[in-house]
């Protein structure tokens, strides 16, 4: 009884602060609205048993990914009401694409009796570790995906940097290998041999 | 009355209609069509945990975690190239994106 | 049998393939004296086993020998074999065809000496002699078709032989078109035979023969054909070809273009013959098919008398007797409609010889008067080449069938038996071959009187320019005179040996052989008459021997015609010199259409050259511009820029129109996953 109310609770929050983030007039506003619509979710999670997942979003995602949103959105000088204009007259198209998904899979659901032949779940033992039992399949089954999943992120790493990177003329910095690589015999220092007593400067004092 | 799985699919599939009404609403605006596919993500990811819960299968989680992990390199690329893109042409209008015009 | 038979057969055909490939192949490393050398020892060797195997048969009783050398494949149980069948035809024919190569070959030596392309015409002749023996002791159809495209692509050559002129170029060319025709109804035939007697190999075909009188086949839904006829009218047609009968005549003349001794060997005394000789030894064939039978007498008639008449204006000696070999050939073609094989081939064989002789002469003639072919600037030379004057007289005389002479004993036992002939079309044959007789004798003289009597219509100027004057052939009257730079005198003795040599049998040949020949079952079992056509059975009961016919000639229309021809001649060229002139104003039509060969040139170039090029063009310009080009080609990539056309409009290039797509595409294929 007390997981229904707090389904519905939470799963009105989520709906809500998703309708808030196509709709909010302002970047900033739809990027914390979908930063709720992920702790909503992280909620909803843990009410699903998935403790593991369900924090990894909350850091992952609000902590980093959301983060990332808000601090483009606001470096980015962005013309707003440009962007906003035709909303109007595309909302009803959206709301009938949405209604059109949304009856679809209702449909799906509905006639293949999901909800009905798998209404309970199995309750875990007291002593069920959620992260341990995810552990214990990633590490093992699908280890190979997880070294992928690794790249992939690299891949996004070197990407994401390769793509921002831009190298400004004039800027000083320093060549660290160049510096290593100094070497006094060649080049660093040049001896002249110069016979005293015949000196530009003329006489000797 | 207890909360079965119905309600969690109901909730992934709203979630998911919103999120698709979304890149309709805003589709001039890059940063939030972004958002949007976001949020069709975990809608997807909901349907995954919920699953994975009702079939006591643990695999289904397994799933969600790469695709967390692919969303996140996903959102980083994105986001750079958005990043690039207002940098070159000063806009992130989609209005002004079609030099891929035929 | 002698053993040794097949090996002999074998040395006849290859010794001329040996040397002409070592003349031809090694020619840069061979001196001159070696390529001819070579050429004409080979060609005597064969020469000497075809007079041996032919003594072998007559006096040793040798029979026929149907021999296979080597297997070359088998399709179907139809079986492909190289392999002779030596009878007493194909033993007449191999010496007759190996003599007047060898003629040929020491002729050439002395024709040729100063050419260019000495060792490569030696090795041309001696190669077209190799094809003319294996056509001739082919035991089997694809070796009679193998020498017969052979005997075509050498005959190709040696026309073309001096390349750089355009006129020998062309008439190659011609000669190769022409003859491919004929040898198309020709291969024709012989898929036929194939067909119907599933066997290519002579003697299971004339085995079979028989059963093919009652077949017919259908050419045409609804009108049947009787087999034989079909067959024997499309081997004919290759006949045709080869042996240029009316329509198919018009590369012959222009062969002339040839070298002199190419114009003898080929296009006199051998390749022309092989169409004769093929219906001979197709004679039990064709004496199934009376229709086939009349359509030979008939088309060799025309040939005969309407080539004949188109002699009479020429200028070119050498066309002259080309002409007349074209006439001489319809003759032949007669003697075979009229189932009197014997005679055709006999007429084949006296043929060869004096016509030989007579181009061989010809081609002494030309050398004395520097390579001038045209009569016109001739005459008189009788003082000055003593030897070729009198052995281009016994060739004429042979020619116009003088009694005693060869050409008389064949041309008059032709006109005999086409007159005892009882085929549909005999009549007219009869008349042409008669008529023939004058007309033969009037152009024969009219070249024989033009070039050897009357006044010189040339000048010797000795240092003057050396200027023949080609170039005002147009005009009729008024030519200017020849120029010679030393008086025109008797050709070498490698030229003249060979004169008198073919000279002897033109002499001679008929009194020697006439009774054997046709009345004394000289060929025996390789020629099929059937019994009703027995035409020379019935001569026979005619014939006292050659002396008596020479006496009952006297009786015969043919002496007085041919003596009138010969009068008309004198009268026209030596008495009255200007009316030949007077009388081509006057009967400017008659003359026209005979100057112009019957307009057959103009005809095959307006219709069948221009109808080609016609057909072509459209082809070109309506299937491969127009459809190829147009319709499939730019169509395509019209309707491709038309339809990528309407495609590109929905590539707006907006990014929000691509996800709408998806979402829409997402939605329609849920819904149809769902609905179905």
């Amino acid at each position: 009884m007390v997981q229904t109310v707090v389904f519905i609770v939470l799963a009105a929050i989520l709906v809500g602060s998703a309708l808030g983030v196509i709709s909010a007039r302002n970047p900033v506003h739809s990027a914390l609205f979908l930063v709720l619509a992920f702790v909503t979710s992280a909620g909803l999670w843990i009410l699903l048993e998935a403790e593991f997942l369900a924090l990894v979003l909350v850091l992952v995602y609000v902590g980093a990914v959301m983060v990332l949103f808000l601090f483009v959105v606001m470096m980015l000088d962005i013309d707003t009401d440009t962007l906003r204009q035709g909303f109007v007259r595309y909302a009803p198209l959206g709301v009938v694409v949405a209604a059109v998904v949304v009856v679809e899979i209702g449909y799906v659901v509905w006639t293949r009796k999901l909800g009905v032949t798998l209404g309970t779940p199995v309750p875990h033992a007291a002593n069920y570790s959620n992260t341990r039992a995810l552990g214990d399949v990633i590490y093992t089954t699908y280890a190979y995906p997880f070294e992928l999943a690794a790249v992939i992120l690299l891949v996004g790493i070197v990407a994401a940097i390769a793509l921002t990177l831009r190298r400004r003329p004039g800027t000083r910095s320093q060549n660290p290998a160049k510096q290593v690589r100094v070497s006094a015999k060649r080049g660093r220092i040049r001896l002249v041999k110069m016979p005293s007593g015949h000196g530009r400067g003329g006489e000797a004092p | 009355m207890t909360v079965t799985l119905f309600d969690f699919l109901a909730l992934s599939g709203v979630l998911f209609a919103i999120g698709m009404a979304g890149v309709f609403l805003n589709r001039k605006n890059l940063i939030l069509l972004l958002m949007c596919i976001e949020l069709m993500l975990l809608a997807a990811n909901f349907n995954f945990i919920a699953f994975s819960r009702y079939l006591n299968d643990p695999a289904g989680q397994v799933f969600v975690f790469f695709i967390l992990t692919v969303a996140a390199a996903e959102a980083a690329i994105g986001l750079a190239i958005l990043v690039v893109l207002f940098r070159n042409r000063q806009s992130i209008n989609v209005e002004e994106l079609d030099s891929m015009k035929g | 049998m002698n053993p040794a038979m097949p090996t002999i057969f074998l040395i006849i055909v290859l010794a001329p393939l040996a040397a002409a490939i070592i003349a031809g192949i090694f020619m840069r490393f061979i001196p001159r004296p070696v390529s001819h050398w070579v050429t004409t020892l080979g060609v005597a060797l064969s020469f000497v086993l075809s007079v041996y195997v032919l003594w072998q048969m007559l006096y040793k009783g040798m029979g026929n020998l149907n021999v296979t050398v080597y297997n070359w494949g088998v399709v179907d149980n139809v079986q492909f074999q190289v392999g002779f069948l030596m009878d007493r035809l194909t033993a007449l024919m191999i010496t007759v065809v190996s003599f007047v190569s060898l003629m040929v070959h020491v002729y050439t030596i002395g024709y040729m000496a100063d050419d260019p392309g000495y060792k490569r015409f030696f090795s041309y002749i001696a190669l077209f002699t190799f094809s003319m023996l294996m056509l001739v002791m082919a035991n089997n159809f694809l070796q009679l078709f193998f020498g017969w495209e052979a005997v075509g692509l050498v005959s190709y050559l040696l026309i073309g032989f001096w390349y750089t002129r355009p006129t020998a170029i062309y008439a190659g060319l011609k000669a190769f078109l022409v003859n491919r025709v004929g040898d198309f109804g020709f291969l024709l035939g012989i898929a036929l035979v194939l067909t119907y007697t599933g066997s290519v190999n002579y003697a299971a075909v004339f085995a079979y023969a028989p059963q093919l009188a009652g077949q017919h086949i259908q050419l045409f839904p609804g009108l049947a054909w009787s087999v034989p006829t079909v067959i024997c009218i499309l081997l004919f047609v290759g006949a045709m070809g080869k042996s240029a009968q009316v329509p198919l005549h018009v590369w012959l003349p222009d062969s002339m273009e040839g070298p002199t001794p190419i114009s003898a060997l080929i296009h006199a005394a051998t390749m022309v013959t092989a169409g004769i000789f093929m219906v001979a030894r197709m004679s039990p064939l064709f004496e199934l098919s009376d229709t086939a039978l009349s359509v030979v007498m008939i088309i060799g008639a025309i040939t005969a008398f309407f080539m004949g008449l188109v002699g009479i204006v020429q200028n070119d000696i050498k066309r002259v007797i080309a002409y007349s070999t074209l006439s001489q050939l319809g003759y032949m073609a007669v003697a075979l409609g009229a189932s009197a094989y014997a005679a055709g081939i006999f007429h084949l064989m006296t043929h060869a010889f004096f016509k030989a002789l007579l181009f061989l002469a010809a081609g002494s003639v030309i050398i004395a008067m520097h390579h001038e072919q045209d009569m016109r600037r001739m005459g008189g030379l009788r003082k000055y080449m003593p030897i070729t004057y009198v052995t281009f007289l016994i060739g004429s005389l042979a020619l116009i069938a003088f009694p005693g002479f060869a050409g008389f004993f064949s041309k008059d036992t032709i006109i005999a038996a086409v007159h005892d002939s009882r085929r549909a079309g005999a009549g007219f044959a009869y008349w042409c071959v008669l008529l023939g007789v004058f007309v033969t004798a009037l152009y024969t003289f009219r070249m024989f009187f033009m070039t050897f009597h009357g006044k010189e219509r040339f000048v010797v100027e000795p240092g003057g320019k050396h200027d023949h004057g080609h170039e005002d052939h147009a005009s009729e009257e008024h030519l200017a005179p020849g120029h010679l730079v030393h008086p025109p005198k008797e050709s070498p003795w490698v030229v003249t040996v060979p004169l008198i040599l073919l000279a002897i049998p033109s002499l001679f040949i008929g009194w020697l052989t006439i009774q054997p020949v046709l009345y004394g079952g000289f060929f025996g079992s390789s020629i099929y008459v059937a019994p009703s056509h027995h035409v020379m059975q019935r001569l026979t009961g005619e014939f006292h021997g050659a002396a008596s016919m020479v006496k009952e000639s006297v009786t015969s229309p043919a002496l007085y015609l041919a003596l009138a021809g010969v009068f008309v001649a004198w009268f026209f060229y030596l008495y009255a010199p200007r009316l030949p002139a007077l009388l081509a104003q006057k009967l400017s039509t008659f003359y026209q259409l005979l100057f112009h060969k019957f307009y057959f040139d103009e005809i095959y170039a307006f219709f069948i050259a221009g109808g080609t090029r016609g057909l072509g063009n459209a082809l070109w310009k309506g299937g491969d511009g127009a459809v190829i080009d147009g319709v499939l080609v730019n169509g395509s990539a019209r309707a491709v820029g038309w339809l990528s056309g309407i495609l590109r409009r929905g590539q707006s290039g907006y990014l929000y129109h691509y996800a709408f797509a998806m979402i829409v595409g997402l939605c329609l294929l849920l819904g149809w996953l769902l609905l179905r």
